[in-house]
C-alpha cells in the first residue's frame, strides 16, 4: 500500500496498462513530454516512447478519430481530450463511429477505445474548463461511461475501462487530482469491484445519497455532518458506472432507507438525476417515503468562476435536499 | 506539384503515353468488364428501389472507372476505408454485391467483415472514414510491415469537412502510409465545386505538405497508374498523396435526389461524351484486342448477374425483431438486457408471434 494523488494512481494504473498489453497506447494533447496539463502521463513517454505515447496535433475529432482507426488495426488507444468543454469537436466521431461500430457490423469489429476526460469544475478555471458532459454519452447507445471518484478506484478503474473491448468514456474528478488516499498497487486487477458496479462509500439507515465523480468526497463529508449535527444516517453510494447503471445496488439501498437523493454537477434539467429517479420510482415505489430528490448545476452554463460556489452543489446545498426529503 | 489533368486514354479512346505512369501489367479487358458489371449492379439497384425493394440507392453512374481504376490498383493487402457509393471498389474487394443492397435495403447497416476484404463498412457521415484510414495507417506503420498501403474514398463535398483536413494534417505529420481518393463528381447534391472550395481540390494537398494530382476521372487506365503509383509511394515510407479523380456523377444524388431541379441537361450531354466505358471500349476494338465475341459474353454476363441480383434482393429476409438488440456492447450490459427481456415478453403476449 501506499499513499497516492487520484492523478498519480491513474498514472501508476496507466503504466500497468502499458506493461501488460503492447498493443495499448496513449494519445492526446500534451501527453508526452509533458506529462499532460494534470501529469497524468508524467514520465510514460520517456519509459514507453514515442511510438506508443504520442502527442498528437491540436485537433480532437482526429485524435478520437485515428484511434477507431488504430483499434480496428489491433491497438487499443487511450486518448486524453484535455478538458471537458474541449471534447465536443470530437462528438460526431464519438457517437456516431465510435459508440455505433460495433452495432453496425453485425459485431464483428470491436473498438476498444478508453477515452479520458477530467471534468467538473471548483478550480477557478476559465470558460469551457469545467464542465460535465456525462450525460451526452451516457444517452448515447453503445458507449460505457465510468467516473472515478477517489485514487484506488482511479487506478483500477483505467485499468478496466483499457481491458474492455467497448469503448468507454472514463471520467476524472479533476479537482480531485490532488487527494491523496492508500492506493494498493500490488493487488490484482481481477480481484477489484467490477466496472459498472456502484459501492456503497458509507453505510447508513435513513436516506441513500447517490453521486459519483468529484462529488463522492462532498457527500461522504455532508454523511459525517449529518451524522453529528442532525443524527441522521445517511447512505453514500458512488455509482461509479453512468452507464450502465447499477439498478441493484440503488434499489437495494433506496428499499432498506425509502429516501433517495442524487446529486452531481452537472445540470440537473435532463440529467443523469432524472433519469434515476425514473428508474427508482418504478422499481422502489413502495418503498419510498419520499419523491426522488436531485441537486445539481442550474440550467445555466457554467458560471464565471468567482460564482462557480454557489453553482455547484456542496456540502450545504447536499444537505438541504436531504432535509426536503423528510418533509414530505 | 502536377497541374495538368494525367490522363492515359481519351474519351476517343486514343492511349497517351506518360513516362511517368508506364502500364506494364494492366489487364485492360479486365477493367472493362469489371466497369460493365459494376454499371449492371447499379442499374439494377435503381430498378429495385423503384419497385420498392430498396429503400435506397446511391448511385456509382459516370465513376466506374474511378472506381474499377483505383480499385484494382490496391494489392490484397492493400485497406480501402470507403463512403457510401464505392460499389465499384467493393466488387475490386470480391464484396457480394448483396452485402451493399442490404445495406440499401434497411435488413442491416451493411454488415460484412472488413479484414476478409480489405474493406472497411460504408461510412455515411461525410469524412469520417479518413480519420479511420489515416489511424489505421498509423496502426500499420507501428507494425512495420512494408508492404501494405490505406485508402481513403471520399466525394468534392466531404472536403469543405474539419475531419478531411484534420486527415490530411495528421497523415502528413506522422507521414501515414495512406493514399487520399478523392472523386469530384461535380456536385455535392445540389452544391457545384464553386460552392465547396475556391481552389482545385488538389491543390489542397500542398498546403499540408504531401503531393497532390489531378487525375481524369473518366479514364480507368489514367487512374489505376495514378493510385497504383501513391500506394507504392506510401509503402516506401514516402507518406501520403491526395489523388483527386476528375469525374462526373451522371445519375442523380441518390434516388431521392432530383437533378434537373439545379443542373442543366447540356451538362450531362457533355460529359456523356467522356463516358469511362465507352472510350475502353471503343480502344479495345479498334486495337483488335477484343472481338465482337468477347463484347457479346461480357453482356450475357452482366444480364446473368442483373438477373441474380433481382431475385436475391427480395429473397433477403427481414431481421427478427429482437436482433434490435444485438452487438450493442461485447459483454454484458444491465440496461439494454433489461430491456431485451421486456420487449421480448411484449412481443409474447401476442397470440400471432412476431415476425
Amino acid at each position: 500500500m501506499s499513499k497516492l494523488t487520484l492523478s498519480r494512481a491513474l498514472n501508476e494504473g496507466l503504466r500497468r496498462s502499458l506493461d501488460v498489453d503492447p498493443k495499448v497506447m496513449i494519445m492526446g494533447e500534451d501527453v508526452g513530454k509533458l506529462g499532460g496539463v494534470f501529469r497524468v502521463t508524467d514520465g510514460l513517454q520517456k519509459d514507453f516512447g514515442e511510438h506508443r505515447v504520442v502527442d498528437t496535433p491540436l485537433a480532437e475529432s482526429a485524435i478520437i478519430g485515428t484511434a477507431i482507426g488504430l483499434a480496428l488495426r489491433g491497438y487499443r488507444p487511450v486518448c486524453e481530450i484535455q478538458f471537458d468543454g474541449f471534447v465536443f469537436p470530437a462528438t460526431d466521431q464519438i457517437v456516431t463511429q465510435l459508440a455505433k461500430m460495433r452495432y453496425r457490423s453485425g459485431g464483428q469489429l470491436t473498438l476498444p477505445v478508453t477515452i479520458r476526460i477530467p471534468f467538473g469544475g471548483g478550480i477557478g478555471a476559465v470558460e469551457h474548463h469545467s464542465e460535465s458532459p456525462e450525460i451526452f454519452f451516457a444517452h448515447t447507445a453503445g458507449l460505457r461511461v465510468v467516473a472515478c471518484g477517489d485514487p484506488a478506484d482511479a487506478f483500477t478503474m483505467i485499468q478496466q475501462s483499457i481491458a474492455s473491448d467497448d469503448p468507454v468514456i472514463f471520467f476524472e474528478p479533476k479537482r480531485r487530482y490532488w487527494d491523496k488516499a492508500e492506493v494498493d498497487t500490488a493487488a490484482s486487477v481481477e480481484d477489484a469491484l467490477p466496472l459498472h458496479k456502484a459501492r456503497v462509500v458509507v453505510p447508513g439507515d435513513d436516506v441513500t445519497l447517490l453521486t459519483y465523480g468529484p462529488l463522492v468526497r462532498t457527500c461522504v463529508e455532508a454523511a459525517v455532518a449529518a451524522r453529528e449535527g442532525d443524527a441522521r444516517s445517511i447512505e453514500v453510494i458512488d455509482l461509479r458506472s453512468l452507464s450502465p447503471l447499477d439498478m441493484e445496488t440503488i434499489t437495494a439501498s433506496v428499499a432498506k432507507t425509502g429516501r433517495c437523493v442524487v446529486a452531481h454537477e452537472a445540470p440537473v434539467y435532463a440529467g443523469l438525476g432524472g433519469e434515476i429517479a425514473a428508474r427508482v420510482t418504478e422499481q422502489c415505489f413502495y418503498h419510498l417515503e419520499a419523491p426522488v430528490l436531485r441537486v445539481g448545476g442550474f440550467a445555466t452554463p457554467y458560471p464565471a468562476s468567482r460564482l462557480e460556489d454557489h453553482y455547484l452543489p456542496d456540502l450545504d446545498r447536499i444537505l438541504d435536499g436531504v432535509d426536503r426529503t423528510f418533509g414530505f | 506539384m502536377t497541374a495538368e489533368l494525367i490522363q492515359l486514354l481519351t474519351p476517343e479512346g486514343e492511349r497517351v503515353d506518360n513516362p511517368e505512369y508506364p502500364l506494364d501489367d494492366v489487364d485492360i479487358k479486365g477493367l472493362y468488364r469489371d466497369m460493365v458489371l459494376v454499371r449492371r449492379i447499379d442499374t439494377e439497384a435503381i430498378a429495385l428501389q423503384r419497385q420498392g425493394e430498396l429503400g435506397l440507392w446511391a448511385s456509382l453512374l459516370g465513376q466506374e472507372a474511378a472506381q474499377i481504376g483505383s480499385g484494382r490498383a490496391l494489392t490484397p493487402r492493400d485497406m480501402a476505408f470507403p463512403s457510401y457509393r464505392e460499389h465499384g471498389v467493393a466488387w475490386c474487394r470480391g464484396l457480394d454485391p448483396m452485402k451493399l443492397l442490404e445495406l440499401f435495403r434497411g435488413v442491416s447497416h451493411g454488415a460484412w467483415v472488413p479484414e476478409e476484404h480489405k474493406f472497411h463498412l460504408y461510412t455515411i457521415v461525410i469524412g469520417d472514414q479518413t480519420l479511420h484510414a489515416t489511424g489505421y495507417a498509423m496502426g500499420v506503420q507501428r507494425d512495420g510491415t512494408e508492404d501494405e498501403a490505406v485508402i481513403a474514398y471520399f466525394g468534392d463535398g466531404a472536403t469543405s469537412q474539419g475531419d478531411v483536413s484534420e486527415a490530411f494534417n495528421f497523415a502528413s505529420v506522422f507521414n501515414a502510409p495512406v493514399v487520399f481518393f478523392c472523386q469530384n463528381n461535380q456536385w455535392a447534391i445540389s452544391e457545384s465545386n464553386e460552392r465547396q472550395s475556391r481552389v482545385p481540390i488538389f491543390q489542397r494537398a500542398a498546403g499540408f505538405g504531401f503531393p497532390g494530382v489531378r487525375v481524369d476521372g473518366n479514364d480507368v487506365l489514367a487512374c489505376y497508374a495514378v493510385t497504383q503509383k501513391a500506394l507504392k509511394a506510401a509503402r516506401d515510407g514516402q507518406g501520403p498523396t491526395l489523388i483527386e479523380a476528375f469525374t462526373y456523377r451522371m445519375g442523380a444524388h441518390t434516388t431521392t435526389d432530383d437533378p434537373t431541379r439545379y443542373r442543366v441537361a447540356s451538362e450531362l450531354e457533355t460529359w456523356k461524351l467522356k463516358d469511362p466505358i465507352e472510350r475502353v471500349r471503343v480502344y479495345l476494338a479498334r486495337s483488335g484486342q477484343a472481338d465482337t465475341a468477347f463484347f457479346e459474353e461480357i453482356e450475357k454476363e452482366a444480364g446473368e448477374l442483373g438477373k441474380h441480383i433481382r431475385a436475391a434482393c427480395r429473397a433477403l429476409p427481414d431481421p427478427v425483431p429482437l436482433s434490435i438488440f444485438d452487438h450493442v456492447y461485447n459483454g454484458e450490459n444491465a440496461i439494454v438486457d433489461a430491456e431485451r427481456a421486456q420487449f421480448a415478453a411484449y412481443l409474447e403476449s401476442f397470440e400471432e408471434p412476431a415476425r
